[in-house]
């Protein structure tokens, strides 16, 4: 990209304005930052001059932000876009998606968020800068990796869905190894694949990575990938898991059993938010009580968080004499996960991400 | 970090209010002591000792005999050690300095 990048950003707050130009500008890329306060002057503004991100919100008086992308992916297939909201919604999120969107992305909350959103945001510039050929959004893992193919690239691509993160190794347009959790190889990148949502950053290459995936090529390897997702979804989505190969032959574990095969864990509640639906359960004697309790428990935690504005309730993680319990709250349902009491609390949170990482589809 | 500190004020602006402290409670919701500002609402301390003691009560019922419960916010750790019925309760807030 011959010179500094140019950013839109588009927000209805003066102060957010602001806040973002400071964070832009230290960015690698030094990108020249311009901002406007409503949709309208965004795209007068993209009519006259030429910008290569557009960063905007979706809360706006007047013209909502999803209005105002539709309009600009239509009239600016090149420019990255990327949107911005403080309220946590599956819906809004894939409208935005539909709407053409690049990344969708929840306001940071805290310093880590924070240098998240700007190595994401320093990834789109770069690779419009290296690749040359914007104009296809990258929407979905598959684009990339048959980007990354055909361009014989080597890197590591790191992909985020909430609080998991999954690494691709890529080696001369090859994807070699896969990791998240405490899967590797195939199953992982079964599990990478199979996430709806996410973001994509790419890391240097590492090419002395012991290979563990053998495919020919990229079309394959995502002909495959493809046809397994396409066979989870097809047997009820949410709650067959994709992938733990089991002994003796490639047997398809739920994600509660697959939750209950996890080490230190000693039982697994799965209470749906629609309480019209049937809770499940894993080494549980009376799943409903527990099930109230959960229920009960986060609700009342949920309360306050917003009677005083604390924030999300990210988890519950409880310490006792004959086990410790962590409650997890999913986007659809919550999860009561039983602990082995000779876990450290360290270790807890680790097998917690375990677990986690067998629901993230 | 001035940077980060207008994004935390920007998302989450009520945070600056939290308060850093802790307090005790009996096993009928009475504060027995506290170090938390007399900003802080009584309301508040009492919500949250009702919510806290009904956790350790409920599953206590269910055999989970739970001694300390951690409740995660983005904005807010709460920390209760179960104390004989009552719990002592440490709330931190995350990631804001005091103002």
């Amino acid at each position: 990209m011959p010179g500094s990048p140019r950013i839109l950003v588009l927000d209805d707050e003066l102060d957010v304005l602001e806040l973002y130009q400071e964070m832009l500008k230290t960015l690698p890329s030094k990108p020249e930052v311009t901002t406007c306060e409503s949709g309208q002057r965004a795209l007068a503004l993209l009519e006259t001059e030429q910008f290569n991100m557009l960063i905007s919100d979706l809360q706006m008086p007047k013209m909502d932000g999803l209005q105002v992308l539709s309009i600009v992916r239509h009239k600016y297939p090149q420019l990255i876009i990327v949107v911005m909201t403080a309220i946590l919604d599956e819906s809004l999120r894939k409208r935005a998606y539909d709407a053409g969107v690049d990344l969708f992305w929840q306001k940071p909350s805290n310093a880590e968020d924070t240098k998240l959103f700007l190595e994401s945001i320093e990834a789109l510039l770069s690779r419009q800068a290296i690749g040359g050929f914007r104009g296809v959004a990258v929407k979905t893992l598959s684009e990339i990796l048959q980007m990354e193919g055909h361009a014989m690239n080597s890197l590591v691509l790191k992909v985020t869905n909430n609080r998991l993160e999954g690494r691709i190794w890529i080696v001369d347009g090859n994807v070699v190894d896969a990791a998240v959790g405490d899967q590797t190889g195939l199953d992982a990148l079964k599990t990478i694949y199979s996430w709806k949502s996410g973001s994509f950053e790419s890391l240097p290459a590492e090419t002395t990575r012991v290979r563990t995936i053998f495919y020919g090529n990229m079309d394959g390897l995502l002909l495959d990938l493809s046809q397994t997702v396409d066979e989870v979804q097809a047997a009820g989505t949410a709650d067959v898991v994709a992938l733990e190969n089991v002994e003796g032959g490639g047997q398809r574990l739920t994600p509660l059993q697959a939750s209950a095969k996890v080490e230190g864990v000693e039982f697994v509640l799965s209470a749906p938010k629609d309480t019209s639906k049937a809770v499940e359960s894993h080494g549980v004697a009376n799943p409903e009580p527990l099930a109230q309790w959960t229920r009960q428990t986060v609700a009342g935690f949920q309360e306050l968080a917003a009677e005083l504005v604390l924030g999300e309730l990210k988890e519950i993680e409880g310490r006792g004499t004959p086990r410790h319990v962590t409650i997890v709250p999913l986007s659809d349902r919550l999860l009561c996960i039983g602990l082995n009491r000779k876990l450290s609390a360290a270790k807890c949170r680790e097998t917690v991400e375990t677990v986690l990482t067998k629901w993230a589809s | 970090m001035g940077i980060l500190k207008k994004v935390f004020k920007k998302s989450r602006p009520a945070l600056s209010q939290l308060p850093h402290g802790s307090f005790s409670v009996d096993p009928h919701g009475r504060v027995t002591a506290s170090t938390l500002p007399q900003s802080f609402p009584s309301e508040h301390v009492q919500r949250i000792s009702k919510l806290v003691l009904s956790a350790f009560g409920e599953a206590k019922k269910l055999g989970l005999n739970l001694t300390e419960l951690t409740i995660n916010y983005a904005g807010l750790r709460i920390v209760a050690k179960e104390m004989r019925g009552g719990a002592l309760v440490i709330l931190s807030p995350r990631g804001v300095q005091k103002s």
